[in-house]
Parts: structure tokens; C-alpha cells; sequence
């Protein structure tokens, strides 16, 4: 049940290349990104991130990215959440919330003020908007710890406000930037586990990138393998498998081994 | 730690433990700002110093009208207390609004800076040069403008003080992760909800650095403001003690005047340890 101030907003806004119109929409149309370029100028030249890159999320759909390091991933999502706009090509997004690959909480904050974050931004005052985060934080294990500033909390609970910040956004879409990249081993499977059962009582449209193949697969319904930068898709998988998946379920680890493949990585 | 017997006692026993907790976190901040005041290893490097300064006089190095041994200046602290108390005040009153008016402008100027790039393209050099200028040409002219009155040493200690806090605050701004930044702009935050929830508090620091490096600045400022034209405080006391030839008056209106300078340290370090304790989270202690 979506609590107050985490309402979803349907409104649909279009990027297109810079010369073509913008338009509005009004119904849900998840993210459509179809044949985008997008190019950086960097000190030792033109660097192109993505070269002709195309992603379909439909609304409520877990889409992974995977693919090797640097190859526009990043770029992707910032095209998503509109912060770039593509050379060619266009991005089309309902409004989306990033979570970035560090937690990046703000120390001077405590837990629920952190995660209230996105509605004090909109101009919500303090009270209120610690009041609609509190009852997140408790159904996001972090009970006894709202007052707790982010140097008094573990990575994996840092994560979780990181996370909860996003969700409080209130955006149809999560755009989510290798969200367990900085934890270890162990929390990471704790955590996938944990982002697993949050999907699945509040759906949304994410784009979760990543460079774990196993975490793809675990909790994605759709795999985009994307090549070496410039980035495109050079595979997509379907994870028709039943939840909660299990990382040694063969059908599991056979579509792990398909991903890398698609990476070029045999193992 | 036994469990309470009752819930009622647990919760009084609960908050008694905070209380204690802060009570503890209170006698360790006063100890440390102490300790930075006057630790054990400072007052003995003072005592080898007067020491050393004492014996050096007393045993004829120096004419005692040029280097007054410590105990005479210690006299004169006693002997001329009033008139060093009441001068003293004058010259607080300088520099403690001098650093305010100039905290207060340094803040304006740097978040100005911050938000415009075309103003910081066009100040920034020249205040970076406004330092340049020496303030011994400066102040005589606002004497001369100004009057003798607390107008122009509030001036030049403001002047004086103003700009290592632009300088620590423009950067504390511009510190702030870009990816931060981007977050705010996907949770539709508009420029000024992103600077006073993220770019401002993140600055803090650098402002109290910039008031530390500062407040060491601010007694010299003031010595030399009064020494320019006026007929009261610390360094009109100086400068009238020097001719006749009252050296040891003199000497102590500087002593009163570096203790005045290490104590305004002191304080703005508590402060800053008390107005941004997260600055100060232990990061994990390295075993010695």
C-alpha cells in the first residue's frame, strides 16, 4: 500500500534529440530509450559512451543492465532520469528517481530525516515529512534507528536509507546505479534478497544496473547484456522464473552462463 | 547490565542513561577545549621559555627597558589592571564584532560566488588582490575618513578577517559530490531547495575553518586599527606605554592580547563541536 507522500506521479515526460518537439503524455509508458548516442568530450578526445543503445521497460517491469566496465551504463541512467539529453535518438521516461552506486547520506541528517529527504526538497515541512518516513523505516528493518546519523549505521542499513530516499521520491520509475556495488559479499546477498520482497509488494519500473550477472538474473524479469563503449544491447534475456529465485536453481544458473556468454566471458 | 524489574523503571532508567551519556560527551568537550586552551605540555613549554627569558635578563643579556623580564610584566598586569581591563574591553568590543561583521559579509560574498559563476569570474581575482593592498595604507585613510571612533577599526579588522572565510566556504560549497547534486534534481528539487538542504550545511565547516584562521588575525588587526588613531584599547595602550618607555606595560597588553586570541580559538572550536557534532563522528580510532 503506497503511503503518503510516496504517491506515484503518471505524468510522462519525453526527451528527444535536441531538434525534435517535446511532448507530454498522460499515460504510463514506463522508459523507452530507442537508438541513442551519446558522446563525452574528455581530455584525450571525444569519448562515445553509447552508440546506438535501445531499452524497453514496461511499467512495473525489473529490467537488468549488465555489462563491462564503462560501457555508458551510468550515461544510460542519467539519460533515463533526464539529468542528459541523448545526441540522437530518444529517451522517453515517466519520471524517474536515481539511486546512485554510493549511499551518499547527508551526515548532518538522521536516518528519517535522510530518507525524507526527496519530500523536504519538495518543499514539505520537517514534521510532516519525517512522519510519512517513519513507518518506511520500520518496514525497512531499520527500527531503533531513525534517530541514528549515517556514521552510527552499518553499509548494508546505510543502503537501505539510500534506498528508502529513492522510493519516497515518489517516481513511477527507480533508477537504480549498482545499488549493492560497495557492500560485501554477504550483505549483498542479504540486501538482493531484501530488494527482491520490497519489489514485489511495491511494484515499480526499475532499471537496475549492474555488473553482477547473478544478481541480474535473481531479480530481474528482463537481462539487457550491453557490449563494450560505445554501449548497445548485444543480448536480452527473459527470466520467466517463479520468485523467490534461488542462485542454485539450474534454470537460474543457466542464464547466468547465457549473460556471460552474451559478454563474452565463458565460463 | 541487570534487566529493570519494571517497564516504567526501565524507561526512567533509560533516559538517566542518556542524560549521563550527554552529561559525559558535555566533561569530554570541556576537557578537550581545556586542554587545547592550556594543556600540561604547553604551560610547561611556557615555563622553559619565561624560564629561560628570565634568567637571560636577570643575568644582563638584555637592558631591562628594551626586554622587560617576565616578572615585571607580571607587575604590570597586577599594577595597571584596571587600566588594562577597561582598554582590554575596548578591543574586545573590536574584535569580536570586527569577526562578526566579517563572518557575516565573508558568508554573503561566498555563497554569491557560489551561485553565480559569472560573479565569481568576475570578484574573485580581485578580492584574491584586495589582500594584496597592504591594510598599513588603508587604515591611517579611514582614520582620516572615518574618524577616531570604533567606525574604522571595525573596518579593517573586517577586512583583515574577511577573506581566508570566503576562501574555506567557497570551497566547502563547491565540495558537494555532483552526484548529490543529481540526486536532488530527480527528486525535483529547485536550486535553492538543493543549496539550503544539501550545499549549505555541507559548507559549515569550512565557514568555522575559515573563522579559525581568521580569529588568529583578528588582535593584530585591532593593534593595528587603534595604533592608526584612536585614543583607547590595547594598542593605544602600547603604543602610548613605548615612548615612556613603560616597556613592561607594553609587553603586557600583548600578553593579554595573544591569551585574548587563543581563547576566541578555543571557543570557536567548541562551538563548531557543538553546532556540528557529525563533523566529529569517530571514524574508528587507529590502535597505538
Amino acid at each position: 500500500m503506497p503511503a503518503k507522500g510516496a504517491n506515484i506521479q503518471v505524468r510522462v515526460r519525453t526527451v528527444e534529440a535536441p531538434e525534435s518537439e517535446r511532448r507530454e503524455r498522460s499515460d504510463p509508458s514506463g522508459v523507452r530509450v530507442l537508438a541513442v548516442d551519446r558522446a563525452f568530450v574528455t581530455r584525450r578526445g571525444q569519448v562515445a559512451a553509447l552508440g546506438g543503445m535501445s531499452l524497453r521497460a514496461a511499467p512495473g517491469e525489473i529490467v537488468a543492465v549488465v555489462g563491462p566496465s564503462g560501457c555508458g551504463k551510468s550515461t544510460l541512467l542519467e539519460l533515463i532520469c533526464l539529468l542528459q539529453v541523448p545526441d540522437a535518438g530518444t529517451v522517453e521516461a515517466d519520471p524517474a528517481a536515481l539511486m546512485p552506486q554510493r549511499d551518499l547520506l547527508l551526515p548532518w541528517l538522521d536516518a528519517t530525516d535522510n530518507a525524507a529527504l526527496a519530500l523536504r526538497a519538495r518543499g514539505m515541512p520537517r514534521e510532516q515529512a519525517r512522519a510519512a518516513a517513519r513507518p518506511w523505516l520500520e518496514r525497512f528493518g531499520l527500527a531503533g534507528f531513525e534517530c541514528s546519523r549515517p556514521a552510527e549505521l552499518s553499509g548494508g542499513m546505510r543502503q537501505r536509507v539510500a534506498f528508502l530516499r529513492t522510493l519516497l521520491a515518489g517516481k513511477p520509475v527507480l533508477a537504480l546505479d549498482e545499488p549493492f556495488a560497495a557492500l560485501d559479499a554477504l550483505t549483498r546477498l542479504e540486501m538482493q534478497g531484501w530488494l527482491a520482497s520490497l519489489l514485489a509488494r511495491e511494484p515499480r519500473t526499475v532499471v537496475l544496473v549492474t555488473h553482477d550477472v547473478e544478481e541480474a538474473v535473481v531479480l530481474a524479469d528482463r537481462v539487457v547484456v550491453m557490449s563494450p563503449r560505445p554501449g548497445r544491447t548485444v543480448a536480452e534475456l527473459e527470466v520467466a522464473l517463479p520468485r523467490p529465485r534461488h542462485r542454485t536453481d539450474p534454470k537460474v544458473v543457466a542464464l547466468r552462463e547465457r549473460a556471460l556468454e552474451a559478454l563474452g566471458i565463458r565460463g | 547490565m541487570t534487566a529493570p524489574a519494571q517497564s516504567g523503571e526501565g524507561a526512567l532508567g533509560d533516559v538517566l542513561r542518556a542524560d549521563a551519556g550527554v552529561a559525559r560527551a558535555d566533561v569530554r568537550l570541556w576537557n578537550a577545549t581545556f586542554r587545547l586552551l592550556l594543556g600540561w605540555r604547553t604551560v610547561l613549554i611556557l615555563l622553559l621559555l619565561f624560564g629561560a627569558w628570565e634568567l637571560y635578563v636577570d643575568l644582563g643579556g638584555a637592558n631591562t627597558l628594551i626586554l622587560p623580564p617576565p616578572h615585571q610584566i607580571a607587575q604590570a598586569l597586577y599594577d595597571d589592571r584596571s587600566l588594562l581591563w577597561s582598554n582590554f574591553l575596548v578591543t574586545a568590543r573590536e574584535i569580536l564584532l570586527g569577526m562578526l561583521a566579517a563572518a557575516a559579509a565573508a558568508l554573503a560574498l561566498a555563497v554569491s560566488l557560489h551561485l553565480s559563476r559569472t560573479l565569481r569570474a568576475a570578484v574573485y581575482p580581485l578580492l584574491v588582490a584586495s589582500q594584496a593592498i597592504p591594510v598599513t595604507l588603508v587604515a591611517p585613510l579611514l582614520v582620516l575618513w572615518l574618524g577616531f571612533g570604533f567606525g574604522p577599526k571595525l573596518i579593517v579588522i573586517a577586512l583583515v578577517c574577511f577573506f581566508p572565510i570566503v576562501v574555506t566556504t567557497v570551497d566547502g560549497l563547491a565540495a558537494v559530490d555532483p552526484d548529490l547534486l543529481k540526486l536532488m534534481r530527480t527528486f525535483d528539487a529547485s536550486r535553492a531547495s538543493t543549496f539550503r538542504h544539501v550545499e549549505l550545511p555541507a559548507a559549515l565547516p569550512g565557514l568555522f575553518t575559515g573563522m579559525k584562521v581568521a580569529v588568529v588575525f583578528a588582535p593584530l588587526a585591532a593593534v593595528f586599527a587603534e595604533q592608526s588613531g584612536s585614543n583607547s584599547g590595547l594598542g593605544y595602550v602600547y603604543e602610548q606605554a613605548i615612548p615612556q618607555l613603560l616597556t613592561a606595560r607594553a609587553y603586557a597588553a600583548v600578553f593579554i592580547l595573544a591569551a585574548f586570541g587563543i581563547s576566541l580559538f578555543a571557543v570557536l572550536t567548541l562551538a563548531e563541536r557543538r553546532l556540528l557534532p557529525w563533523a566529529y563522528e569517530p571514524r574508528g580510532e587507529i590502535a597505538r
